[in-house]
Protein backbone atom coordinates (compact mmCIF):
# COMPACT_ATOMS: atom_id res chain seq x y z
CA UNK A 1 0.00 0.00 0.00
CA UNK A 2 0.94 3.45 -0.86
CA UNK A 3 2.34 5.09 2.33
CA UNK A 4 0.70 8.37 1.39
CA UNK A 5 -2.73 6.57 1.27
CA UNK A 6 -2.30 5.73 5.21
CA UNK A 7 -2.15 9.58 5.96
CA UNK A 8 -5.02 10.91 6.84
CA UNK A 9 -6.58 13.48 5.43
CA UNK A 10 -8.03 14.89 8.72
CA UNK A 11 -7.35 13.81 12.26
CA UNK A 12 -8.40 15.11 16.00
CA UNK A 13 -8.20 13.30 19.24
CA UNK A 14 -9.85 14.87 22.36
CA UNK A 15 -10.52 17.98 21.23
CA UNK A 16 -11.47 20.89 23.67
CA UNK A 17 -12.27 24.53 23.54
CA UNK A 18 -14.00 26.71 25.72
CA UNK A 19 -14.96 29.78 25.82
CA UNK A 20 -15.69 31.86 28.56
CA UNK A 21 -17.58 29.79 30.80
CA UNK A 22 -19.15 27.58 28.22
CA UNK A 23 -17.13 24.48 26.69
CA UNK A 24 -18.44 24.15 23.31
CA UNK A 25 -15.99 21.55 22.25
CA UNK A 26 -16.20 18.44 24.83
CA UNK A 27 -13.90 15.80 23.60
CA UNK A 28 -14.24 15.56 19.59
CA UNK A 29 -12.30 12.59 17.53
CA UNK A 30 -12.52 12.41 14.04
CA UNK A 31 -10.58 9.85 11.45
CA UNK A 32 -10.96 11.48 8.05
CA UNK A 33 -9.60 9.32 5.41
CA UNK A 34 -8.18 10.94 2.40
CA UNK A 35 -11.02 10.92 -0.83
CA UNK A 36 -14.05 10.11 1.98
CA UNK A 37 -16.45 12.48 2.22
CA UNK A 38 -17.75 13.50 5.65
CA UNK A 39 -20.38 15.35 7.16
CA UNK A 40 -20.50 16.69 10.47
CA UNK A 41 -24.05 17.37 11.60
CA UNK A 42 -25.26 19.06 14.52
CA UNK A 43 -28.55 21.16 15.68
CA UNK A 44 -27.31 25.31 16.08
CA UNK A 45 -24.50 25.61 18.75
CA UNK A 46 -23.46 21.70 18.51
CA UNK A 47 -19.66 22.83 18.23
CA UNK A 48 -19.45 22.00 13.88
CA UNK A 49 -17.95 25.34 13.08
CA UNK A 50 -15.70 25.54 16.15
CA UNK A 51 -14.63 22.03 15.65
CA UNK A 52 -13.82 23.43 12.26
CA UNK A 53 -11.93 26.13 12.81
CA UNK A 54 -9.92 24.08 15.13
CA UNK A 55 -9.20 21.55 12.25
CA UNK A 56 -7.85 24.58 10.61
CA UNK A 57 -5.44 26.25 12.74
CA UNK A 58 -7.69 29.17 13.30
CA UNK A 59 -8.13 28.42 16.92
CA UNK A 60 -6.42 26.89 19.43
CA UNK A 61 -7.80 24.17 21.16
CA UNK A 62 -7.23 23.75 24.72
CA UNK A 63 -6.57 19.92 24.74
CA UNK A 64 -6.15 17.78 21.76
CA UNK A 65 -3.96 17.05 18.57
CA UNK A 66 -5.13 17.49 15.22
CA UNK A 67 -3.11 16.92 12.42
CA UNK A 68 -4.49 18.19 8.68
CA UNK A 69 -2.98 16.60 5.64
CA UNK A 70 -0.42 14.90 8.13
CA UNK A 71 0.92 18.35 9.18
CA UNK A 72 0.11 19.54 13.01
CA UNK A 73 -2.24 21.87 13.58
CA UNK A 74 -1.90 24.37 14.31
CA UNK A 75 1.47 24.65 15.10
CA UNK A 76 1.87 24.03 10.79
CA UNK A 77 -1.83 24.83 9.72
CA UNK A 78 -0.84 27.67 7.63
CA UNK A 79 1.07 24.78 5.58
CA UNK A 80 -1.54 22.63 5.45
CA UNK A 81 -3.95 24.88 4.69
CA UNK A 82 -1.75 25.20 1.26
CA UNK A 83 -4.06 21.88 -0.07
CA UNK A 84 -6.81 22.91 1.50
CA UNK A 85 -9.85 24.75 -0.16
CA UNK A 86 -12.69 26.67 2.46
CA UNK A 87 -16.30 27.64 2.08
CA UNK A 88 -17.19 29.81 4.56
CA UNK A 89 -20.60 29.48 5.91
CA UNK A 90 -21.53 33.02 6.03
CA UNK A 91 -20.41 34.93 2.55
CA UNK A 92 -16.92 36.70 2.37
CA UNK A 93 -17.04 37.36 -1.37
CA UNK A 94 -15.26 40.78 -2.09
CA UNK A 95 -18.25 43.25 -3.32
CA UNK A 96 -15.63 45.82 -4.57
CA UNK A 97 -14.46 43.43 -7.28
CA UNK A 98 -15.75 41.11 -10.42
CA UNK A 99 -16.48 37.42 -9.78
CA UNK A 100 -13.26 36.96 -12.24
CA UNK A 101 -11.47 39.47 -10.08
CA UNK A 102 -12.53 37.61 -6.70
CA UNK A 103 -10.40 34.61 -7.87
CA UNK A 104 -7.66 35.63 -9.15
CA UNK A 105 -7.35 38.36 -5.69
CA UNK A 106 -8.09 35.03 -3.64
CA UNK A 107 -4.98 32.71 -5.47
CA UNK A 108 -2.89 34.89 -5.00
CA UNK A 109 -2.90 34.43 -1.25
CA UNK A 110 -1.56 30.91 -2.09
CA UNK A 111 1.13 32.59 -3.67
CA UNK A 112 0.21 31.51 -7.13
CA UNK A 113 1.66 33.65 -10.14
CA UNK A 114 -1.07 36.08 -11.90
CA UNK A 115 -0.38 34.08 -15.10
CA UNK A 116 -0.93 30.38 -13.27
CA UNK A 117 -4.56 31.88 -11.78
CA UNK A 118 -5.77 33.64 -14.76
CA UNK A 119 -5.12 30.51 -16.60
CA UNK A 120 -7.22 28.44 -14.33
CA UNK A 121 -10.33 30.83 -13.69
CA UNK A 122 -11.73 29.63 -17.22
CA UNK A 123 -12.21 26.31 -15.89
CA UNK A 124 -13.40 27.16 -12.49
CA UNK A 125 -15.80 29.97 -13.97
CA UNK A 126 -17.08 26.75 -15.98
CA UNK A 127 -17.25 24.62 -12.96
CA UNK A 128 -19.42 27.30 -10.88
CA UNK A 129 -21.98 27.60 -14.39
CA UNK A 130 -20.18 31.40 -14.31
CA UNK A 131 -18.48 31.34 -17.39
CA UNK A 132 -20.99 34.44 -18.55
CA UNK A 133 -20.32 35.86 -15.46
CA UNK A 134 -16.75 36.76 -15.32
CA UNK A 135 -17.18 40.38 -15.52
CA UNK A 136 -20.32 40.70 -13.25
CA UNK A 137 -20.24 42.51 -9.84
CA UNK A 138 -20.77 40.67 -6.61
CA UNK A 139 -23.93 42.50 -5.77
CA UNK A 140 -25.67 40.97 -8.95
CA UNK A 141 -25.26 37.25 -9.00
CA UNK A 142 -28.11 35.42 -6.95
CA UNK A 143 -27.69 33.69 -3.67
CA UNK A 144 -26.83 30.38 -5.47
CA UNK A 145 -23.87 32.18 -8.09
CA UNK A 146 -22.33 33.34 -5.37
CA UNK A 147 -22.18 29.94 -3.18
CA UNK A 148 -21.23 28.52 -6.30
CA UNK A 149 -18.49 31.08 -6.27
CA UNK A 150 -16.92 30.59 -3.10
CA UNK A 151 -17.37 27.47 -4.12
CA UNK A 152 -14.63 28.37 -7.13
CA UNK A 153 -12.74 30.11 -5.14
CA UNK A 154 -11.98 27.63 -2.83
CA UNK A 155 -10.81 25.13 -5.64
CA UNK A 156 -8.30 28.30 -7.00
CA UNK A 157 -5.27 26.23 -5.75
CA UNK A 158 -6.37 22.91 -6.26
CA UNK A 159 -7.20 21.59 -3.42
CA UNK A 160 -6.75 17.91 -1.75
CA UNK A 161 -9.18 18.73 1.23
CA UNK A 162 -12.36 20.70 1.48
CA UNK A 163 -13.98 22.20 3.88
CA UNK A 164 -17.52 23.35 3.68
CA UNK A 165 -19.43 25.06 6.43
CA UNK A 166 -23.69 24.45 5.89
CA UNK A 167 -22.70 24.94 2.03
CA UNK A 168 -26.50 25.13 0.70
CA UNK A 169 -27.83 27.03 3.33
CA UNK A 170 -30.63 29.46 2.20
CA UNK A 171 -30.66 28.46 -1.27
CA UNK A 172 -33.20 27.23 -3.42
CA UNK A 173 -34.28 23.31 -3.77
CA UNK A 174 -32.35 24.41 -8.00
CA UNK A 175 -29.63 25.44 -6.49
CA UNK A 176 -28.51 23.06 -3.71
CA UNK A 177 -28.96 20.50 -6.30
CA UNK A 178 -26.62 22.06 -8.50
CA UNK A 179 -23.76 22.69 -5.60
CA UNK A 180 -24.26 18.87 -4.55
CA UNK A 181 -24.19 17.75 -8.21
CA UNK A 182 -20.80 19.94 -8.47
CA UNK A 183 -19.95 18.46 -4.77
CA UNK A 184 -20.17 14.76 -6.01
CA UNK A 185 -18.02 15.74 -9.11
CA UNK A 186 -15.37 16.56 -6.63
CA UNK A 187 -15.64 13.97 -4.66
CA UNK A 188 -15.71 11.73 -7.84
CA UNK A 189 -12.05 13.43 -8.86
CA UNK A 190 -10.47 12.05 -5.53
CA UNK A 191 -10.87 15.35 -3.20
CA UNK A 192 -11.51 14.65 0.56
CA UNK A 193 -14.88 16.56 1.73
CA UNK A 194 -15.73 17.53 5.25
CA UNK A 195 -18.74 19.18 5.28
CA UNK A 196 -20.99 20.22 7.98
CA UNK A 197 -24.77 20.86 7.64
CA UNK A 198 -28.19 20.33 9.25
CA UNK A 199 -29.83 19.18 6.08
CA UNK A 200 -30.16 15.44 6.99
CA UNK A 201 -31.13 15.01 3.38
CA UNK A 202 -27.79 16.51 1.84
CA UNK A 203 -25.99 14.49 4.67
CA UNK A 204 -27.29 11.46 3.59
CA UNK A 205 -27.03 12.07 -0.27
CA UNK A 206 -23.49 13.11 -0.18
CA UNK A 207 -21.61 11.36 2.61
CA UNK A 208 -20.35 8.27 3.15
CA UNK A 209 -19.74 8.61 6.78
CA UNK A 210 -21.28 11.26 9.29
CA UNK A 211 -20.97 11.89 12.46
CA UNK A 212 -23.75 13.77 14.76
CA UNK A 213 -22.46 15.92 17.30
CA UNK A 214 -24.56 17.85 20.04
CA UNK A 215 -23.43 19.85 23.04
CA UNK A 216 -19.97 19.70 21.97
CA UNK A 217 -19.64 15.64 21.28
CA UNK A 218 -19.86 12.91 18.84
CA UNK A 219 -22.35 11.11 19.94
CA UNK A 220 -22.66 8.78 16.79
CA UNK A 221 -20.65 8.30 14.03
CA UNK A 222 -21.19 5.78 10.78
CA UNK A 223 -22.25 5.61 7.09
CA UNK A 224 -26.09 7.02 6.87
CA UNK A 225 -27.85 3.85 6.54
CA UNK A 226 -25.61 1.87 9.17
CA UNK A 227 -26.82 4.65 11.20
CA UNK A 228 -30.40 4.55 10.51
CA UNK A 229 -30.41 0.76 11.01
CA UNK A 230 -28.83 0.82 14.09
CA UNK A 231 -30.62 3.79 16.10
CA UNK A 232 -34.38 3.26 14.75
CA UNK A 233 -36.87 1.09 13.02
CA UNK A 234 -37.28 0.70 9.73
CA UNK A 235 -40.63 2.23 8.85
CA UNK A 236 -42.20 5.67 10.27
CA UNK A 237 -45.92 6.62 10.09
CA UNK A 238 -46.53 10.28 11.19
CA UNK A 239 -50.57 11.29 12.05
CA UNK A 240 -51.82 13.54 13.02
CA UNK A 241 -55.66 15.27 13.58
CA UNK A 242 -58.41 15.21 16.07
CA UNK A 243 -59.06 12.32 17.43
CA UNK A 244 -54.88 11.70 17.68
CA UNK A 245 -54.74 10.66 21.44
CA UNK A 246 -58.14 7.90 20.87
CA UNK A 247 -56.14 6.20 18.11
CA UNK A 248 -52.80 6.12 19.73
CA UNK A 249 -54.36 4.60 22.49
CA UNK A 250 -55.66 1.97 20.74
CA UNK A 251 -52.23 1.56 18.38
CA UNK A 252 -49.65 1.14 20.87
CA UNK A 253 -49.31 -2.30 20.70
CA UNK A 254 -48.73 -2.03 17.39
CA UNK A 255 -45.76 0.26 17.33
CA UNK A 256 -42.53 -0.07 18.35
CA UNK A 257 -42.04 3.58 19.52
CA UNK A 258 -43.99 6.77 19.48
CA UNK A 259 -42.72 9.89 19.74
CA UNK A 260 -45.24 12.94 20.23
CA UNK A 261 -44.23 16.36 18.85
CA UNK A 262 -47.26 18.83 19.88
CA UNK A 263 -50.36 17.28 17.47
CA UNK A 264 -48.00 15.32 15.32
CA UNK A 265 -47.65 11.76 17.02
CA UNK A 266 -44.24 9.98 15.24
CA UNK A 267 -44.80 6.43 15.19
CA UNK A 268 -41.86 3.70 14.53
CA UNK A 269 -42.45 0.22 13.88
CA UNK A 270 -40.57 -2.63 11.58
CA UNK A 271 -43.66 -2.55 9.87
CA UNK A 272 -46.36 0.23 9.97
CA UNK A 273 -49.15 -1.84 7.54
CA UNK A 274 -51.07 -2.96 10.89
CA UNK A 275 -51.16 0.71 12.12
CA UNK A 276 -51.78 2.07 8.69
CA UNK A 277 -55.03 -1.06 8.61
CA UNK A 278 -55.94 0.65 12.24
CA UNK A 279 -56.37 4.00 10.92
CA UNK A 280 -59.38 3.45 8.76
CA UNK A 281 -61.41 3.46 11.87
CA UNK A 282 -60.78 7.02 12.19
CA UNK A 283 -61.35 8.95 8.93
CA UNK A 284 -59.86 12.18 10.54
CA UNK A 285 -56.45 11.66 10.79
CA UNK A 286 -53.98 12.29 8.33
CA UNK A 287 -50.88 10.22 8.10
CA UNK A 288 -47.53 10.03 6.01
CA UNK A 289 -45.99 6.78 5.50
CA UNK A 290 -42.07 6.80 4.94
CA UNK A 291 -38.82 5.13 5.46
CA UNK A 292 -36.76 6.00 8.03
CA UNK A 293 -34.21 8.62 7.18
CA UNK A 294 -31.26 10.28 8.97
CA UNK A 295 -32.96 12.85 10.03
CA UNK A 296 -35.54 10.86 12.91
CA UNK A 297 -32.31 9.12 14.12
CA UNK A 298 -31.00 12.76 14.43
CA UNK A 299 -34.16 13.79 16.32
CA UNK A 300 -34.26 10.73 18.18
CA UNK A 301 -30.71 11.48 19.55
CA UNK A 302 -30.26 15.42 19.54
CA UNK A 303 -33.93 15.48 20.74
CA UNK A 304 -36.74 17.51 19.11
CA UNK A 305 -36.20 20.77 21.13
CA UNK A 306 -35.16 24.08 19.76
CA UNK A 307 -31.59 24.80 19.39
CA UNK A 308 -32.04 28.54 19.16
CA UNK B 1 -4.17 31.54 23.73
CA UNK B 2 -1.52 31.18 26.00
CA UNK B 3 0.18 34.44 27.21
CA UNK B 4 3.73 34.12 25.70
CA UNK B 5 2.20 33.78 21.76
CA UNK B 6 -0.43 36.71 22.45
CA UNK B 7 1.99 39.06 23.09
CA UNK B 8 5.15 37.69 20.84
CA UNK B 9 6.34 40.38 18.09
CA UNK B 10 4.51 39.91 15.14
CA UNK B 11 6.41 38.26 12.73
CA UNK B 12 6.79 39.76 9.45
CA UNK B 13 6.37 38.49 6.09
CA UNK B 14 5.73 39.72 2.53
CA UNK B 15 3.07 37.67 2.32
CA UNK B 16 1.41 41.00 3.55
CA UNK B 17 1.70 41.59 -0.59
CA UNK B 18 -1.31 40.12 -1.98
CA UNK B 19 -3.69 42.00 1.25
CA UNK B 20 -1.87 45.47 0.55
CA UNK B 21 -2.50 44.50 -3.45
CA UNK B 22 -6.28 43.28 -2.75
CA UNK B 23 -6.72 46.98 -0.85
CA UNK B 24 -4.95 48.52 -4.05
CA UNK B 25 -7.22 47.48 -6.63
CA UNK B 26 -10.33 48.28 -4.43
CA UNK B 27 -8.60 51.62 -4.10
CA UNK B 28 -7.77 52.08 -7.82
CA UNK B 29 -11.49 51.79 -8.80
CA UNK B 30 -12.53 54.72 -6.48
CA UNK B 31 -8.84 56.58 -6.70
CA UNK B 32 -10.11 60.27 -7.88
CA UNK B 33 -12.96 60.52 -5.76
CA UNK B 34 -11.44 59.11 -2.86
CA UNK B 35 -8.13 61.73 -3.32
CA UNK B 36 -10.94 64.54 -3.55
CA UNK B 37 -12.14 63.20 -0.58
CA UNK B 38 -9.62 63.42 1.21
CA UNK B 39 -8.23 66.89 0.14
CA UNK B 40 -11.74 68.51 0.45
CA UNK B 41 -12.14 69.14 4.03
CA UNK B 42 -8.59 69.98 5.09
CA UNK B 43 -8.79 72.52 2.01
CA UNK B 44 -12.00 73.84 3.13
CA UNK B 45 -10.23 74.47 6.56
CA UNK B 46 -7.36 76.01 5.17
CA UNK B 47 -8.71 78.70 2.89
CA UNK B 48 -11.61 79.49 5.62
CA UNK B 49 -8.89 79.61 7.92
CA UNK B 50 -6.07 81.06 5.80
CA UNK B 51 -8.10 84.09 4.73
CA UNK B 52 -10.85 84.46 7.43
CA UNK B 53 -8.34 84.36 10.63
CA UNK B 54 -5.26 85.14 8.48
CA UNK B 55 -6.47 88.74 8.00
CA UNK B 56 -7.01 88.95 11.55
CA UNK B 57 -3.60 88.02 12.67
CA UNK B 58 -1.71 88.92 9.66
CA UNK B 59 1.90 87.08 10.23
CA UNK B 60 2.68 84.30 12.54
CA UNK B 61 6.17 83.26 13.79
CA UNK B 62 7.41 85.51 10.53
CA UNK B 63 5.48 83.87 8.37
CA UNK B 64 1.86 84.37 6.68
CA UNK B 65 -0.99 82.63 8.39
CA UNK B 66 -1.50 80.92 5.43
CA UNK B 67 2.08 79.47 5.28
CA UNK B 68 1.87 78.68 8.79
CA UNK B 69 -1.11 76.61 8.26
CA UNK B 70 0.04 74.78 5.34
CA UNK B 71 2.33 72.80 7.36
CA UNK B 72 -0.02 71.70 10.39
CA UNK B 73 -2.58 70.56 7.27
CA UNK B 74 0.17 68.19 5.37
CA UNK B 75 0.54 66.87 9.00
CA UNK B 76 -2.82 66.48 9.93
CA UNK B 77 -4.70 65.45 6.37
CA UNK B 78 -2.08 62.22 6.67
CA UNK B 79 -3.56 61.47 10.03
CA UNK B 80 -7.18 61.97 9.35
CA UNK B 81 -6.79 59.65 6.18
CA UNK B 82 -4.56 57.16 8.07
CA UNK B 83 -7.27 56.81 10.47
CA UNK B 84 -10.08 56.39 8.63
CA UNK B 85 -8.77 54.00 6.70
CA UNK B 86 -7.25 51.82 9.72
CA UNK B 87 -10.43 52.32 11.36
CA UNK B 88 -13.88 52.45 9.01
CA UNK B 89 -12.33 50.74 6.44
CA UNK B 90 -10.20 48.02 8.29
CA UNK B 91 -13.70 47.30 10.63
CA UNK B 92 -15.80 46.81 7.14
CA UNK B 93 -13.10 44.22 6.09
CA UNK B 94 -12.92 42.64 9.67
CA UNK B 95 -16.16 42.51 10.75
CA UNK B 96 -18.90 43.25 8.02
CA UNK B 97 -17.55 42.03 4.58
CA UNK B 98 -15.32 39.10 6.32
CA UNK B 99 -12.65 39.57 4.32
CA UNK B 100 -10.42 38.76 6.64
CA UNK B 101 -11.79 35.57 7.51
CA UNK B 102 -11.74 34.81 3.93
CA UNK B 103 -8.06 35.39 4.15
CA UNK B 104 -7.06 33.59 6.66
CA UNK B 105 -8.42 30.25 5.18
CA UNK B 106 -5.66 30.55 2.31
CA UNK B 107 -1.86 29.54 3.96
CA UNK B 108 -2.34 33.61 5.75
CA UNK B 109 -1.47 33.94 8.79
CA UNK B 110 -3.88 36.99 11.16
CA UNK B 111 -0.38 38.56 11.44
CA UNK B 112 0.01 39.34 7.10
CA UNK B 113 -3.46 40.44 7.21
CA UNK B 114 -2.61 43.17 9.74
CA UNK B 115 0.78 44.05 8.29
CA UNK B 116 -1.52 44.27 4.82
CA UNK B 117 -3.96 46.45 6.67
CA UNK B 118 -1.44 49.00 8.57
CA UNK B 119 0.69 49.11 5.18
CA UNK B 120 -2.08 50.06 3.38
CA UNK B 121 -3.37 52.41 5.46
CA UNK B 122 -0.04 54.37 6.04
CA UNK B 123 0.00 53.81 1.86
CA UNK B 124 -3.68 55.47 1.36
CA UNK B 125 -2.29 58.93 4.09
CA UNK B 126 0.54 58.72 2.48
CA UNK B 127 -1.01 59.44 -0.77
CA UNK B 128 -3.39 61.98 1.06
CA UNK B 129 -0.45 63.63 2.68
CA UNK B 130 0.96 64.02 -0.57
CA UNK B 131 -1.92 65.31 -2.35
CA UNK B 132 -2.37 68.41 0.15
CA UNK B 133 1.34 68.72 -0.06
CA UNK B 134 1.18 69.25 -4.29
CA UNK B 135 -1.64 71.90 -3.57
CA UNK B 136 0.09 73.92 -0.71
CA UNK B 137 3.49 73.50 -3.44
CA UNK B 138 1.23 74.50 -6.18
CA UNK B 139 0.08 78.00 -3.53
CA UNK B 140 4.08 78.36 -2.72
CA UNK B 141 4.43 77.65 0.56
CA UNK B 142 6.79 74.82 0.00
CA UNK B 143 10.64 76.02 -0.66
CA UNK B 144 12.28 73.76 -2.50
CA UNK B 145 14.18 71.10 -2.78
CA UNK B 146 14.29 71.33 1.63
CA UNK B 147 10.82 70.81 1.42
CA UNK B 148 11.08 67.09 -0.49
CA UNK B 149 12.28 65.67 2.90
CA UNK B 150 8.40 66.80 3.79
CA UNK B 151 7.63 63.58 2.25
CA UNK B 152 9.36 61.21 4.45
CA UNK B 153 7.62 63.05 7.69
CA UNK B 154 4.49 62.39 5.81
CA UNK B 155 5.35 58.46 5.78
CA UNK B 156 6.00 58.55 9.52
CA UNK B 157 2.89 60.53 10.29
CA UNK B 158 0.93 57.51 8.04
CA UNK B 159 2.24 54.84 9.72
CA UNK B 160 1.84 55.99 13.28
CA UNK B 161 -1.63 56.67 12.84
CA UNK B 162 -2.40 53.66 11.18
CA UNK B 163 -0.85 51.62 13.51
CA UNK B 164 -2.69 53.55 16.55
CA UNK B 165 -6.06 53.35 14.48
CA UNK B 166 -5.83 49.58 14.28
CA UNK B 167 -5.49 49.12 17.67
CA UNK B 168 -8.29 50.79 18.10
CA UNK B 169 -10.27 49.02 15.42
CA UNK B 170 -9.47 45.64 17.19
CA UNK B 171 -11.43 47.18 20.20
CA UNK B 172 -14.11 48.24 18.16
CA UNK B 173 -17.65 46.74 18.65
CA UNK B 174 -19.73 48.66 15.96
CA UNK B 175 -18.82 52.06 13.82
CA UNK B 176 -20.31 54.35 16.51
CA UNK B 177 -17.18 53.44 18.30
CA UNK B 178 -14.76 55.49 16.00
CA UNK B 179 -16.78 58.85 16.71
CA UNK B 180 -15.29 58.86 19.98
CA UNK B 181 -11.77 58.24 18.70
CA UNK B 182 -12.34 61.38 16.72
CA UNK B 183 -14.03 63.57 18.96
CA UNK B 184 -12.30 62.57 22.29
CA UNK B 185 -8.76 61.62 20.51
CA UNK B 186 -7.94 63.22 17.28
CA UNK B 187 -9.52 66.77 17.58
CA UNK B 188 -8.21 67.44 21.05
CA UNK B 189 -4.84 66.44 19.40
CA UNK B 190 -5.71 68.99 16.43
CA UNK B 191 -5.47 71.90 19.21
CA UNK B 192 -2.72 70.85 20.87
CA UNK B 193 -0.36 69.90 18.56
CA UNK B 194 0.03 73.16 16.71
CA UNK B 195 -2.25 72.81 13.61
CA UNK B 196 -3.82 76.25 14.31
CA UNK B 197 -1.49 78.21 16.49
CA UNK B 198 1.59 77.46 18.55
CA UNK B 199 2.24 75.30 21.01
CA UNK B 200 4.08 78.49 22.99
CA UNK B 201 0.12 80.36 23.52
CA UNK B 202 -1.10 76.80 25.39
CA UNK B 203 -0.41 76.71 29.64
CA UNK B 204 3.11 74.96 30.60
CA UNK B 205 1.26 71.47 31.12
CA UNK B 206 -0.57 71.40 28.27
CA UNK B 207 3.02 71.91 26.12
CA UNK B 208 3.92 69.28 28.45
CA UNK B 209 1.14 67.05 26.77
CA UNK B 210 1.40 67.86 23.49
CA UNK B 211 5.18 66.92 23.97
CA UNK B 212 3.80 62.80 23.65
CA UNK B 213 1.62 63.81 20.66
CA UNK B 214 2.39 61.55 17.25
CA UNK B 215 0.87 64.78 15.18
CA UNK B 216 2.81 67.52 17.14
CA UNK B 217 5.85 65.81 16.22
CA UNK B 218 4.84 65.59 12.61
CA UNK B 219 4.13 69.64 12.14
CA UNK B 220 7.51 69.93 14.15
CA UNK B 221 8.90 68.30 10.87
CA UNK B 222 6.42 69.43 8.40
CA UNK B 223 6.40 73.30 9.06
CA UNK B 224 10.17 74.00 8.72
CA UNK B 225 10.55 72.18 6.00
CA UNK B 226 7.94 73.72 3.55
CA UNK B 227 9.58 77.01 4.85
CA UNK B 228 13.21 75.48 3.10
CA UNK B 229 14.94 75.48 7.26
CA UNK B 230 15.93 72.01 9.20
CA UNK B 231 13.85 71.40 11.73
CA UNK B 232 15.17 71.66 14.93
CA UNK B 233 15.81 67.88 17.19
CA UNK B 234 14.94 66.11 13.57
CA UNK B 235 15.76 63.17 15.36
CA UNK B 236 14.12 63.11 18.12
CA UNK B 237 10.65 63.70 16.35
CA UNK B 238 11.56 61.13 13.92
CA UNK B 239 12.11 59.11 17.08
CA UNK B 240 8.75 59.38 18.66
CA UNK B 241 7.05 59.18 14.69
CA UNK B 242 8.54 55.47 14.86
CA UNK B 243 7.85 54.77 18.33
CA UNK B 244 4.55 55.40 17.88
CA UNK B 245 4.06 53.45 14.68
CA UNK B 246 5.57 50.51 16.58
CA UNK B 247 4.10 50.28 19.33
CA UNK B 248 0.53 51.20 17.83
CA UNK B 249 1.28 47.94 15.42
CA UNK B 250 2.32 45.82 18.53
CA UNK B 251 -0.50 47.07 20.48
CA UNK B 252 -2.78 46.49 17.60
CA UNK B 253 -1.47 43.03 16.76
CA UNK B 254 -1.66 41.60 20.52
CA UNK B 255 -5.43 43.30 20.42
CA UNK B 256 -6.42 41.80 17.59
CA UNK B 257 -4.96 38.51 18.20
CA UNK B 258 -7.26 38.30 21.56
CA UNK B 259 -10.06 39.70 19.41
CA UNK B 260 -9.91 36.91 16.46
CA UNK B 261 -7.86 34.24 17.88
CA UNK B 262 -9.23 33.23 20.92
Amino acid sequence: MNAALEIAALSARGLRKRYGASEVVRGVDLEIAPGECFGLLGPNGAGKTTTLRLCLGLTEPDAGEIRLLGLPVPARAREARRAVGVVPQFDSLDPDFTVAENLLVYGRYFGLRDGEIRGRIPRLLEFAGLAQRAGARISTLSGGMKRRLALARALVNEPQVLVLDEPTTGLDPQARHLVWERLRQLAQEGRTLVLTTHFMEEAERLCARVAIMDGGRIIAEGAPRALVAAHIEPEVLEVHGPGLGRWLGRARGLLARIERAGETAFCYADDVRPAIESLAAEPDLLYLHRPANLEDVFLKLTGRDLRD
Amino acid sequence: MRAARLYAPPAFSLRFVPVWRRHFLVWRKLAVPSILGNLADPLIMFFGLGYGLGAVIGTLEGTSYFAFLAGGFVASSTMYAASFEALYSAFSRMHVQKTWEAIVNAPMDLEDVLAGEWLWAATKAFAAGLAMLAVVAFLGFAAWPIAVFAVGAVALVGLAFAGAGLAVNALANGYDFFSYYFTLVLTPMMMLSGVFFPLGMLPQPVQALAQVLPLYHGIELVRPLLAGRAPEAALAHVAVLCAWALAGYYAATVLTRRRLLQ
